[in-house]
């Protein structure tokens, strides 16, 4: 200790090579182009909503609040209302969700707990398959082949069951049994947000530590219950995340909804009806818009933005509640 | 020679091996495997009824293995097998017809790192308990308050039993964990390594514990730190590359050990 402090006065007494000061010049040069990059980003989000903002202005103006609560949606008389829209969107959405999650979690919970070592490998990358096939796939697939199997199947035999029922007899009765609906959209969109919510909480819960997952079989518990009570709830908050970034997903997701809900402007308590999402009806639209159904269609993506903005606060919020539980 | 005065000293004379203490699990030409290679080999051991037995010896040496085998939570990994029997009072826990879960209920496990569950601290408590008994919500109290106190953890949580466990210090959860499985009334309690993560002070305290609840409970405990096998054990089982190499009382193994590689462990020469 003592000889190794000696050595290093030594040196500094010796102190025949003289010392460069560092450059200043690259580590000014990193730092602009770091914070440029950060600018940049911050920029372009500015400048998109702004110009659908200013694009929207008229409609807003024309409609005011009433373009949130009307369903109107007619070129001729120029009349139009989100509403339709807005039910469509979060209707489909929040179906994809209620299908879609329990099966991510049955997926990840399978594939950490309890696949056998040589199966884990090929399902997995199964499931990541499937997430990179393109939107447009399985909007084709869900037009041509879904829903017509889903008519037959589906829709006649539980429409001809809850006819005349109370209120299932509302919800799940198609007047037109047709394949598509706002049901058919939220089921391809499960189909679409399953393996990324699979795969994220999957590494999550991968990420558990091997002696918590032990410690909870250690006091009696069954798989079930190690899952249920231990692991999920040890791995809640990015789970939270792995849903929202699901149910982001879906609500923007425009192409294979656009083909399978079938593009009716109406309020429908069915979901087996046809309805259409904010992302549909723009994609529907925008080519041949103009005037005031233009600066509808731009508030109607303004009100999209809005919606995910708000999805991403509630993510936030749900995510600190349980971190602090 | 015998072992460093520093390990000599922590001998204690107040506890001695109690040799007529019944058997509690006799393991009887116990072999482990971990696919192929041989983990354990031939082990013939008793565990005396409320001693504290260590298992000594260097990383590898199969001491962590024994120990995971007589709660079979081995059988988490398919590849991993153990042929042999495990007398549980009579009962060979190694028999595909035991109960698991009844099983773990009645071997409790703590282990190397703290691991308290994702809720409150009443309710890693009472969740052990919930699932072998159904109690009424006074008589759940009384439980949970009487493991936590039997863990010597009551005084410092009886205000924030609803807090989550995960906000206690290090020692704290280990000390929880202690309560969880104290909780469930088990007859014998496997500790592997369970001061591994812990500073000091909280060493000499989960060390305490052990030495208390050995008026109540079989332990058996996996440690590195001879000089914490020394001071808390009556009897101590040295093992070397899955064998069973000596075991006897605490006293005897580090006072005159019969064998050579007892002797070079226990002096550090190697290990």
């Amino acid at each position: 200790m003592t000889a190794l402090t000696q050595q290093i006065a030594l040196a500094r007494e010796s102190g025949t090579a003289p010392r460069i000061a560092p450059s200043r010049m690259g580590d000014r040069l990193f730092q602009g182009a770091a914070y440029g990059s950060a600018l940049l980003v911050l920029l372009v989000l500015a400048g998109i909503l702004g110009s659908i903002v200013y694009g929207a202005w008229p409609a807003f103006a024309e409609f005011g609040f009433g373009f949130l609560t009307s369903s109107a949606w007619n070129i001729g008389t120029e009349q139009f209302g989100a509403l339709p829209a807005i039910i469509g969107t979060v209707a489909a959405a929040l179906l994809a969700l209620l299908i879609g999650v329990p099966i991510s979690l049955g997926i990840a919970v399978y594939l950490t707990q309890l696949c056998p070592g040589w199966a884990r490998k090929p399902v997995a990358m199964t499931i990541e398959l499937l997430a990179s096939v393109p939107s447009i796939i399985y909007g084709m697939w869900g037009l041509f082949v879904f829903a017509p199997l889903f008519a037959r199947f589906v829709q006649v035999p539980v429409s001809n069951v809850v006819e005349g029922l109370p209120i299932v007899g509302t919800i799940l009765y198609a007047r037109i049994p047709s394949g598509v609906g706002v049901l058919t959209a939220g089921i391809i969109l499960a189909i679409m947000i399953v393996p990324f919510v699979a795969s994220i909480t999957r590494d999550m819960l991968d990420q558990i530590p091997t002696v918590l997952r032990e410690s909870a079989y250690g006091i009696g518990c069954t798989t079930w219950e190690v899952v249920r009570h231990v692991l999920v709830p040890q791995a809640s908050v990015s789970i939270i995340g792995a849903i929202m970034l699901g149910l982001g997903r879906a609500l923007g997701e425009t192409m294979a909804v656009t083909f399978v809900i079938g593009n009716a402007n109406r309020l429908s308590a069915s979901i087996f009806d046809p309805g259409s999402t904010i992302a549909s009806r723009i994609a529907n639209e925008f080519n041949e818009a103009d005037g005031l159904q233009l600066s509808s269609l731009m508030a109607l993506g303004c009100l999209l933005f809005i919606i995910t903005f708000i999805v991403l606060i509630v993510a936030r919020l749900l995510v600190r509640r349980v971190k602090v539980a | 020679m015998s072992a460093s005065p520093a390990i000599r000293s922590q001998i204690d004379g107040r506890n001695p091996a109690d040799l007529s203490a019944p058997v509690r699990i006799a393991v009887k030409d116990l072999n482990f495997y971990y696919g192929s290679f041989h983990g354990l080999k031939n082990i013939n051991l008793d565990f005396r009824d409320r001693q504290v037995t260590a298992l000594i010896g260097p990383s590898g040496c199969g001491k962590s293995t024994l120990l995971r085998t007589f709660n079979r939570i081995y059988s988490l990994y398919p590849e991993q097998r153990a042929e042999g029997q495990i007398l549980l009072d009579g009962q060979n826990v190694l028999d595909s017809k035991v109960d698991l879960n009844e099983l773990r209920s009645r071997i409790g496990m703590v282990f190397q790192k703290p691991t308290p569950f994702p809720m409150s601290i009443y309710d890693n408590v009472a969740f052990g308990l919930r699932l072998y008994e159904r109690l009424p919500k006074a008589e759940l109290d009384v439980r949970v308050e009487e493991s936590l106190r039997k863990a010597a953890l009551w005084d410092e949580v009886k205000d924030k039993l609803k807090q989550s466990g995960m906000g206690l210090s290090g020692g704290q959860q280990q000390r929880l964990c202690i309560a969880r499985t104290v909780a469930q009334r088990p007859e014998v309690i496997l500790f592997d390594e369970p001061t591994s993560a812990l500073d000091p002070i909280s060493t000499g305290r989960i060390e305490e514990l052990i030495e208390q609840l050995r008026s109540e409970f079989t332990i058996v405990i996996v440690t590195h730190n001879m000089q914490q096998a020394a001071r808390i054990s009556q009897f101590t089982a040295f093992m070397y590359l899955g064998e069973l190499i000596e075991f006897d009382a605490t006293t005897k193994i580090f006072m005159n050990p019969a064998k050579r590689q007892t002797q070079d462990y226990i002096t550090g020469r190697f290990g």
